[in-house]
């Protein structure tokens, strides 16, 4: 294998500012508190941001109230299609300063955030915009839309998980109130650039950073008529006790993990592909990672060590460099985390291995994990890692596949990969998974619903079924 | 001298057979002037749980069937509904807006999924195509009235889920029960229960092995405390509505609530 030299893309595209306010009726405003958040790959510093307390949650749902009452909930659907559609045009426009500063604030390397994440963030304005008028053609009834929506959206997709929870509210005449992670704020509120240069109404969107207070203050505030999460199972479950004999809707994506199953037909190279896409894009900060590899057992010695073959050409590394295939841990704890769930595979008899590589002195870093001789009872083959961590396990026969696939609380998503088009409808139809992808995996796109069965949430984001969420 | 009538025993409905309750307790059912009728079988928290391993057992069998044959099925029930429409005791015109309900799902059993799923126009050379699957086995805390009870069964099983129904009217459900019992729906499909629903509903919301919870016949406080124990495995909940117009044809939400959607995508020309 050869070095390649390094391609550092350059940061001069962000202006960053030292400190942000929330975002609430159309102006940047203070809040009750400040934090840092920091850049996962060299914990540098990157900004001060505002938090936001009760009063100020109090601040943007009234705004969001008066826009809906006033302006955006009786505007005509060909009006509001016309604010989403140019606010994926400006998207577009600036596509590479998101990228960047999506790369500084989360970590995720700049090949997947300026080629995945930028143009599906505006893809989804753009699927959502053309809805706005034509709702009527959706079968969901009379779609009228509900009113204030509460929006709470993790870290590992910053801006993804904004543009799949805003576009959609907006489209079908709801206003937004939204809380991006506290460790990922910034492009939320560069998006609020955005908002204002669309000239959208103000209090339509609406920004209010900070951590969990901030998140719960929102839920249970009681002019929100619709909560829509995207997190962990444990904080889905929270939320849903807090909603509990209220009149709020509520959708939630949760926790995943996703049976990546490879069957002897398969083709090893692109199966292997799959493995690895399934489970390190993103540093395997995906709900609907293929955390778990079920491998049939008279092929796994060669998936195995294609795979490991595989796993050492990954370049682990500065996210702002575009030869870069694995970025940086998004924080601390949730490197804590994946540490100690990987010394615990360990210590429960699991077989380590990851390729030889160096990781950056600063910064959150966690090589490329391989472990085997997993058993369905380790917690590393139940509990979500939510880093690039697999787990492999073997199965014998179909039926086996499916019964190991279905052994988990989680029903997000599932991978097939076969050469035999009659089994993987079969599979397809016995999985118990939200997303099932054959011969492929992590596809993503506008008009694709997407979400969970079980214990991954309910509702789906995505396509026509993702107006349903936000309609009465 | 006249003749003695032959009186009916009402018990529970579980696994397709008439148990009477684990707990082999009883109360009371009486007519509108107040006489006695029957001592109806009074569902305990064992009860529950054994419906819902009924239920749980019978969800693959129901949910792998065809559209058209759980139609079918639907249909036949509505057959004997028609039948027995006498047993009841009730003015004709109720049983038959029940029979009839009946009617209008088995039609939608082989058509919701062309509805409600879709092939997806996703930006790549891939197949897309999300269906409607039905989520499992779910809880249904029954409102009173024969036309209630089907309203809120028979968009649960039209889908493939099974359920556990906790039903306030003792003498018109285990009526149903019997309709059920002869009309080819496999037994453990429909599971009913009578007894005191305050005391068997947190049960059945916080069971892990139901993944559906309809509040519809639910009261007030006890409707806001099942929904939150529904929270710990996440259950789909469909809250009461005070509002619901029994008569008026149903929405589609009734069939969709208890339904999850799978989105399968494949590659095309590689």
């Amino acid at each position: 294998m050869f070095e390649y030299a390094p391609a550092p893309e350059s940061r001069d595209v962000v202006a960053l500012r030292d400190s942000y306010g929330l975002f609430i009726d159309g102006e940047f405003t203070d809040g009750g508190g400040v934090f840092k958040t920091v850049n996962p790959a060299d914990e540098e510093v990157l900004a001060e941001v505002a938090s936001a307390d009760s009063a100020d949650v109090d601040r943007a749902v009234a705004a969001a109230r008066r826009a809906f009452d006033t302006v955006w909930g009786s505007m005509p659907g060909r009006e509001r299609g016309k604010y989403l559609f140019r606010i994926a045009r400006i998207l577009q426009e600036r596509a590479r300063e998101f990228a960047v500063l999506e790369s500084l604030d989360n970590g995720k390397p700049i090949r997947e955030s300026r080629d995945i994440d930028l143009p599906l963030v505006a893809a989804h304005f753009f699927y959502y915009a053309g809805w706005a008028d034509k709702l009527s053609y959706a079968g969901l009834g009379g779609a009228r839309p509900l009113g204030v929506a509460g929006q709470v959206i993790p870290w590992n997709f910053p801006l993804l998980m904004l543009a799949w929870k805003i576009a959609p509210a907006l489209a079908t005449g709801n206003t937004v109130v939204l809380k991006p992670a506290e460790t990922t704020p910034l492009t939320a509120l560069l998006f609020a650039e955005v908002c204002q240069q669309a000239e959208l109404p103000p209090g339509v969107v609406n920004i209010v950073t900070g951590a969990g207070e901030t998140g719960r203050a929102l839920v249970a505030h009681p002019g929100v008529d619709k909560v829509a999460f995207t997190g962990s199972t444990e904080v889905g479950r929270e939320i849903a006790r807090a909603v509990a004999g209220s009149s709020k809707r509520l959708t939630l994506e949760l926790g995943g993990k996703a049976a990546n199953i490879v069957f002897d037909d398969a083709p090893v190279d692109q199966a292997v592909e799959g493995i690895v896409d399934g489970i390190f894009f993103n540093q395997g900060h995906v709900c609907c990672a293929g955390s778990r590899l079920l491998v049939q057992e008279s092929v796994a010695d060669e998936v195995l060590s294609s795979l490991r073959r595989r796993m050492s050409t990954l370049r682990v590394g500065d996210p702002l460099d575009k030869n870069t295939d694995v970025g940086a841990i998004n924080s601390a704890e949730q490197l804590a985390k994946i540490r100690e769930l990987s010394d615990i595979g360990e210590a429960e008899g699991a077989t380590r291995w990851s390729p030889s590589c160096s990781l950056p002195d600063r910064g959150f870093w966690f090589a490329p994990t391989v472990f085997t001789g997993v058993s369905q009872a380790h917690r590393i083959a139940r509990e979500e890692v939510f880093g690039p961590v697999l787990s492999v396990l073997t199965f014998r026969t179909p039926a086996e596949a499916v019964e190991k696939a279905n052994n988990t609380p989680y029903g997000l998503s599932a991978g097939i990969w076969t050469e035999k088009g009659s089994r993987i409808l079969w599979m397809a139809d016995k999985l118990r998974a939200g997303v099932v992808w054959a011969n492929t995996f992590n596809k993503f796109d506008p008009a694709s619903p997407f979400g969970g069965y079980k214990e991954s949430g309910y509702g789906r984001e995505g396509g026509r079924h993702g107006l349903e969420a936000y309609v009465k | 001298m006249s003749r003695l009538s032959v009186r009916k025993t009402y018990k529970l409905y579980i696994g397709g057979a008439f148990p009477r309750s684990e707990s082999g307790r009883t109360y009371p059912v009486t007519d509108a002037e107040g006489a006695f009728v029957a001592n109806a079988a009074r569902a305990s928290r064992k009860d529950v749980r054994d419906a819902v391993v009924a239920a749980s057992r019978a969800f693959s069998g129901w949910a792998g069937r065809t559209g058209y044959n759980r139609g079918q099925i639907l249909y036949r029930a509505a057959e004997m509904l028609e039948a027995r429409r006498e047993e009841f005791g009730l003015p004709l015109d109720e049983v038959d807006a029940a029979v009839d309900r009946f009617v209008w799902y088995a039609g939608w059993a082989d058509k919701y999924a062309q509805v409600v799923g879709a092939t997806n126009p996703v930006s790549g050379p891939y197949l897309n195509l999300s269906t409607p699957e039905p989520t499992g086995v779910v809880g249904v805390l029954a409102p009173s009235g024969l036309l209630g009870l089907v309203s809120v069964i028979a968009p649960v099983i039209t889908t493939g889920n099974t359920c556990v129904v906790v039903a306030p009217d003792a003498v018109e459900a285990i009526t149903l029960a019997e309709v059920l019992a002869t009309s080819d729906l496999p037994g453990g499909v429909v599971n009913v229960l009578t007894g005191q629903a305050a005391e068997l509903g947190s049960w059945l919301a916080s069971h892990e092995e139901v993944r559906g919870l309809d509040l519809t016949g639910a009261e007030g406080e006890q409707a806001v405390e099942w929904e939150g124990l529904a929270a710990a495995n996440l259950k789909r909940v469909r809250r009461p509505d005070p509002a619901e117009d029994w008569p008026a044809e149903p929405a589609l939400a009734r069939l969709t609530t208890f339904v999850e959607t799978k989105t399968v995508w494949h590659p095309i020309g590689v």
